[in-house]
Formats: structure tokens, sequence, C-alpha cells
């Protein structure tokens, strides 16, 4: 039963970290310029 | 034999294909490597910085504006520059010209030498540059100056009130369903866990740390996420109206309710999956109804942003200082080049040319201006530079009169109700007395206890919950404004796609909307006049020599001509220009016409018409085959208008109509039962457009018709009017088809919930499947419309 417990507080974490991550990446503007995003791995700096 | 030993009569008869200007691809004269000085600068400036690999690099979009450097007058950029206080200075402008990555490498490459400039970042998906440094506001000249010297056009750029809002809302929205999205997995995890273990003998104590569990997860999540419905919804109340959001919100907040007493009181009726469940495909409908929108609109907020050039007003030192058109006042002195737009309404000074008023009147033959002439802002100047004195400025001009016009025509238009509105006016009352009948009947009927009577009414307001309803309409609005998006059609109103659909007459505009908004060269039968006509107009930028050049093909450029602006060329003793300058007697004037004369050989003349859009006759047999009537509305002259309405088959046409008129017979239409589509480019379509119940515009259209259409269409065909009703049609049937489907989804179930059948885990199911199943007929969509 206990791996029952851990299992939940696994996957619970780990939902967490993918949310956060996905609210990072919507502060930090990484879906306002996808075009650009995508031509700009062509180009070196 | 060298060309320069030829007699100039001679030099210009080799037909030689033209060269490409290497720096921005346009056609340049025979023999050179640029078509301007402007780009031969630029490209040497880029060859010095060492980006030369951009010339390998790149792909020239010939939908896009070239990048050849200009010499419009540039607008005060300085003035749009903010402050943040600590020293440094921001500024953010749309690009105009930008063809692809390389572009966008290229132009911050070259930022980057600059040392005080901090941030020169360009967004590619918007087409903005955003600067910011350190030092002076006015270095924002210095920047934009080195990207304007390689052909591109900064256009102060503001971001409306409504943008921002729009953006802010879109964030929030996806906030929203994310945390939805990660609750709804999460729960639904554990309650797969409960379900199963209840076959399996999984203890209550389980069962119920696995329900507090859920609801640790659930009520936050849905605390967070239902605001949006939530906010909507008692919005609404308390003006006494209801919306789709008011059933969602009651449902949810009653389900979580309930869930969390059972959770307490260790029942086992919780239906925290399906309230969180339930929440994440609302706000799915909710995203991909703002996604079908705020791109197309955005497109079309950026093609009005590039307007608007300063107008050049002339100082007391006799210096040109470009001005916003807004602070033109009534008694300035204003400078108008060849090729611009006149920016106020004014009297000729100064100075002949010919002018181009058909985004104003809808005529589509330039007209003479000399001293002491009317115009209208708007007007196209043709010839020479012509300096006006501003008559009326703001309020007092024909565009001010125009705009007030559009206001009244739009507030007569009434407000639309969209189809999912006209749904949930109905569909929210049955929904709730079904539930409020279930409880009574449980309870005082059949006599069973305060908590089942409540569950088999919740079940109820699970099973009716009006998600797969709610994603009806957005669904298929997000696939067809997609396909139109790619087809060109930038629909700006959230209610034109079905608008459009209830069309029953479309009303056309003449000049520039079934015409090509450029003139075009009768047929001649002299190839080697063409020739040499066509050599020596190849120097000029004036409208009708570049129809002249484009009539002839490629031709190499004749040395040694001389452009007299506003009259003619001359190259030797060959001329070509207006019957005046040649030396001949005025004709009837009834066209646009130009003459070659050569020592000894009878004068040529060159006589340009209008000429109706390659597909204009194929759209308009096809908006027939269609059902719908056609009709024609033009500003310009009886026997131009009555020309094309032959030629396109159009019996029921009106000329010399001004704006008033216009509106009139739309409305006169609409009273008669129809649904008006109107299609008009012209300042003169404005009211027109507002007038009809729905409208559209070229994107080569007048600012204030764009501002007012409902959609704008890109490119020189007229098939996208065709295509967007078309595609409206079918949008609208399967709409239907959604709908039909979701409530016969929930006709099924009603019954069985109402008959406490309904367990939570045939609750998730149940709404689950009908949501797929509207998303999946909608995607069906998607192959329907073949653009």
């Amino acid at each position: 039963m206990m791996i029952m417990f851990a299992l939940l507080g696994v996957s619970i974490t780990l939902g967490g970290i993918g949310l956060s991550v996905f609210f990072w990446s919507l502060r930090t503007g990484q879906y306002d310029d996808v075009e650009g995003a995508a031509n700009r791995i062509l180009f070196d700096d | 034999m060298t060309a320069t030993a030829l007699a100039p009569e001679a030099a210009v008869r080799p037909r030689v294909v033209a060269n490409i200007c290497t720096h921005c691809g346009l056609p340049a004269a025979c023999g050179d490597r640029f078509c301007c000085a402007g780009c031969a600068t630029a490209f040497e400036v880029i060859g010095q910085l060492g980006f030369g690999r951009y010339y390998l690099d790149r792909l020239l979009d010939p939908a896009r504006r070239a990048p050849r450097p200009d010499d419009q007058p540039r607008t005060d950029l300085v003035r749009h520059v903010i402050a943040d206080g600590k020293g440094r200075w921001e500024l953010t402008v749309a690009v105009d010209g930008l063809q692809c990555g390389a572009c966008v490498w290229l132009i911050e490459s070259v930022l980057a030498r600059e040392p005080h400039l901090l941030i020169g970042r360009i967004n590619m998906t918007s087409r903005r540059l955003r600067l910011v440094w350190q030092g002076a506001a006015s270095d924002a000249l210095m920047f934009s100056g080195r990207v304007e010297q390689l052909g591109y056009r900064l256009v102060p750029f503001e971001m409306g009130a409504l943008a921002a809002a729009r953006e802010t809302t879109s964030r929030n929205l996806l906030r929203a369903l994310a945390v939805s999205g990660f609750a709804a997995g999460n729960v639904m995890f554990l309650a797969l866990g409960t379900w199963m273990g209840a076959r399996q003998g999984m203890g209550p104590a389980t069962v119920t740390l696995l329900h507090f569990l859920s609801a640790l997860i659930a009520l936050p999540a849905i605390a967070y996420s239902g605001r949006v419905f939530f906010s909507s919804a008692f919005s609404a109340l308390r003006r006494g109206r209801t919306n789709m959001d008011v059933p969602v919100s009651i449902g949810v907040i009653l389900v979580a309710g309930l869930s969390l007493w059972q959770t307490v009181i260790g029942g086992d009726q919780t239906y925290f999956e399906s309230a969180t469940m339930l929440l994440f495909f609302l706000l799915a409908g909710r995203v991909m109804d703002h996604r079908a929108r705020g791109q197309a609109r955005a497109a079309a907020e950026d093609l009005l942003s590039l307007r608007g050039a300063d107008v050049g007003v002339l100082s007391d030192d006799g210096s040109i200082r470009p001005r916003p058109q807004h602070e033109v006042i009534s008694g300035d002195l204003i400078v108008a080049g060849m090729g611009e737009r006149i920016g106020a309404d004014g009297v000729v000074i100064s100075g002949e040319s010919m002018l181009d008023a058909s985004l104003v009147t809808g005529e589509s033959l330039p007209r003479r201006a000399t001293p002491g002439t009317h115009v209208f802002a708007g007007t196209l100047n043709l010839g020479s530079a012509l300096t006006l004195r501003v008559t009326e400025a703001g309020a007092g001009t024909l565009l001010a009169e125009c705009v007030r016009m559009i206001e009244a025509a739009e507030a007569r238009r009434g407000r639309f109700v969209v189809l999912a509105d006209r749904i949930a006016r109905a569909y929210a009352p049955v929904v709730h007395l079904c539930a409020l009948a279930t409880f009574l009947f449980w309870y005082f009927a059949a006599h069973a206890s305060f908590a089942t009577s409540l569950l088999s009414a919740t079940a109820v307001l699970i099973i009716t919950c009006p998600c797969a309803l709610a994603l009806a309409v957005p669904a298929v609005q997000l696939i067809a404004t997609g396909r139109l998006f790619g087809a060109g059609v930038l629909l700006k109103s959230a209610t034109a796609l079905e608008r459009v659909a209830e069309v029953t007459l479309v009303c056309f505009d003449k000049t520039g909307t079934l015409t090509e908004p450029e003139l075009r060269l009768d047929a001649i039968n002299d190839p080697e006049a063409l020739d040499i006509a066509a050599g020596m107009a190849a120097v000029s930028r004036h409208p009708l020599a570049r129809a002249l050049c484009a009539a002839a093909g490629p031709v190499g450029v004749s040395p040694g001509v001389i452009e007299h602006p506003g009259e003619g060329l001359s190259c030797g003793s060959t001329r070509l220009g207006s019957a005046r300058f040649c030396g001949l007697p005025s004709s009837d004037g009834a066209g646009a016409e130009m003459w070659l004369t050569r020592p000894g050989r009878p004068p040529v003349q060159f006589s340009f018409t209008e000429h109706v859009r390659a597909d204009a006759r194929d759209t308009i047999d096809r908006l027939r085959r269609m059902g719908l009537e056609i009709r024609l509305l033009s500003g310009d002259r009886a026997h131009a208008v009555s020309r094309i309405a032959t030629t396109l088959g159009i019996e029921t046409f009106e000329a010399e109509c001004l704006p008033a008129r216009k509106v009139a017979r739309i409305a006169e239409w609409t009273a008669g039962g129809a649904h008006v589509f109107m299609v008009g480019d012209g300042l003169n379509d404005g009211p027109a457009l507002g007038a009809a119940s729905v409208s559209a515009s070229p994107s080569s259209a007048a600012d204030v018709s764009k501002n007012v259409a409902d959609m704008i269409y890109q490119g020189r065909n007229l098939a996208p009017v065709a295509q967007v009703i078309a595609t409206a049609r079918r949008a609208r049937g399967v709409m239907r088809e959604n709908i039909a489907l979701a409530l016969c989804y929930n006709a099924l179930f009603v019954p069985a919930a109402i008959a406490g059948f309904v367990t939570p885990w045939l609750a998730a199911a149940a709404m689950s499947g009908s949501s797929l199943l509207v998303v999946a007929n909608s995607a069906r969509l998607g192959r329907k419309i073949a653009l």
C-alpha cells in the first residue's frame, strides 16, 4: 500500500513541475514570436 | 559598336532583358546592377559591415514591399519614444518590407553594432522592432536611419488599448487552461483509482483519502480557472440577462459544493473529475474562440498601423517639417510630392499635376490639378510636387464627414446575436427547470432522502452542462478563420462569419474593387513605338509610365532621358507625355492617354483604361450560382460603369452614386428583406460598408474603409469574396450539426440522469464523449473546405 502513496506524491509533483514550467514560459514570452524563433536557428549571431 | 556611339533613337531599339536590382530585386535599368542610388548605397553598406551573406540567405517575397530605400518624408519617430525614468529610452515600431528570417538577422546585426543600444530585437510574428537604448531620445533617428538605409520602412506603431487588453486576456485564458488541465488530469487519475478500487475491495478509508486529495487539487483549480465564467455570468445576471456562462457557473459551483459535502461525510458520489474536466473543455473552447479572432484581427490592425505617413508642412523658413495628420490646421501650407497621398483637404497654390481620386470619389481616371483646384484628403498625387493651402482639417474634411455617416449607418445596423447566445437563451432555463423538477420529483413524489434527490438533480446538471455546446461554435470558427487567414482573408469582426452565411445580395463598388487599382495600356499595333516609349518610360515612376512599361515587358532603359515632372519625358527630340507637352492639340480628354512624337514620324497615341480584375467574371458567375443577387453601385461616370457592368454581366447597376445614395439603396434592400454584403474600397464606400449587414474591403482600400469593413482580403483577386461566403455557409452547416449532435447526446443521457442511474464515471464518460464528438465533427470542416 505504501507504494500507492509514494506514486501519488510523485505524480502530483511531476504534474506540478510541468505546470510551473508552462507558467514560466508564458511569463517570459516564449510564445510571443513563434515564427521568429523558427527562423533564428538558421542564422548564427 | 557601343551604345554611346548610337543616336538616342537607335539606342532604345534593341530589346534587352532588363536586369534585376541586386539589392531590392525590382527591375533595374539595363547594364546597371541597381535600380537606384539608394539600393547601391544599401548594398555598399551591407558589404562594408561584412553582412554580404544576407543576399545568399534571403528569400524575397513578391507579396511584400521590396526593400528599396525611398525618399518619402520620414515620420517623426522621436515623438513616439518612451522614457522609462532610469535614463533608458524605448521605441516600438512596425517594420514594413520584412521579407524573411535573413532580414531579421540583417537588421538585428546592423543594430548590434550600435554601442548605446541595449535591446534591438524584431518580433517576426508581429513584424515589430523593439529598441531600448541609453543616451538621448533623438538617437532613435540614428537607429531608424541605419535600418531605413537598408530599404526597410519603420512606421510608428501604437498598440491600442484594445489590443493590449486582448493580449492580457489571451494569457489569462491560457493560464486558466493549464491549471484546469493539470487538475483534470490528476483528479481523473485519482478517480480512476477509486472506481477500480471499488471492484477490488479498496477500504473506505482509502477511498475517502483519495477523495480528499481530489478536493485538495480540484477546489483551488476550480476557483482559479472558473473565474473566467463566474465573472461573465455574474455581470450578465446583474444586467438581467443570461448567457452560456450562467448554467456553466451554477453547474460547476453546485457540483463542487456537493462533492465536497460527499467527501466530508465519507460518501462516494463525488464529481470532482467531471467538474475539472468540464472547465478544461470549456476553457479549450474559449481559447479557440480567442485564437480564431486574435490572429486575423492583429494582422488587420497591422495593415492599418502602416498608414498615416506624416504630412509635410512648409514652415516659414522654407523647410519642410513632417507633422502628424491630426495636427495640421486650416491655413497651413503643405507639400505633396509625387506618389504621395495628400494629407488634408485644400486648394492648390502652386504646381501642376495629375491627381488620382479613385479612393475618394470612385472616379477611375486621373484629373488635372492646377492652382485653384480643390483637392480632398486621400487623393494620390501622380505628377510633380504640389503646394496646397489647407482649407479644412480635422472635423471639417470630407473624411470626417464620411466618418460621421459611417457612425450613423452602423448605429442603425442593430446588434447581431450570435448562434451560441441564441441557443444559450433558450437552453439555460430548460436545463435549470429540468434539474429542479428532478429534485422535486425525487423528494416529494418518490419520497427519497434529501441527499439522493440532490444527487439526481446534480447528475442532470452535469449531463446537460453545455460543454459540447460551448465547443460547437468556437471549434468551427477556429478552423474556418484559420483557413480564410491562409487564403488572405482577415476577419476583423467576431460575428462576421455567421453574418456572411446569411447573405442574400452582394453589392460591389466598381473602381478598385471590380477593377484593378491601376490603369492598363490598351492594345497597340505599333510594337516599335511601344518599345521606344517603354525605354523612355522606364526612368519614370509616374503610374502611366509604369503601366506602359508593364505592357511592353522587359526593355532596356534608353540613356539621356530627361523627366519634366507633370508633363512628360524627352530624349533628344523624341518626346513622350501629354498632348500639350508633345505640341499636339488637346484631345477630348475622355480617358488617360500619352503621346509619343518623333521627328519625321506621325505621333502615336497610347490610351489607358481600367480593366476588370482577372477573375471578376468567374467570381460573379460563381456568386450567382450560389443563389445570390449581384448589384453594382459606383461613384464613377455612367459610361464607365455601364461598360464594366456589361463586361461582367451585371444587370442592376447605378452610376454617380454619392455616399448617402449608396447608404439609402442598401437600406432599401435591407428593408425589402435582403441581407446585403457590401464590397468596396473607397472612402466614398465607407458609409455603405457600415450600413450593409456585412462588408469586405481589399487591402488596397482607403484606411477608413478598411476600418469599417468586417473583413479585409489581400491579393489581386476577387475570388476571396466568393470563398468567404462558401466557407461561411459550410461553417454554419457544421455549427448546426455540432449543436444538434450535442443536444441529441444530452437528450439521450438526461432520462438516465433523472432516473438516478448516472454514476460519477458515467457522467465523466458522457461529458468527454460528447465534447470529443463535436471536436471531431468540426475537424471534418478542415477537409470539406477546398480553397
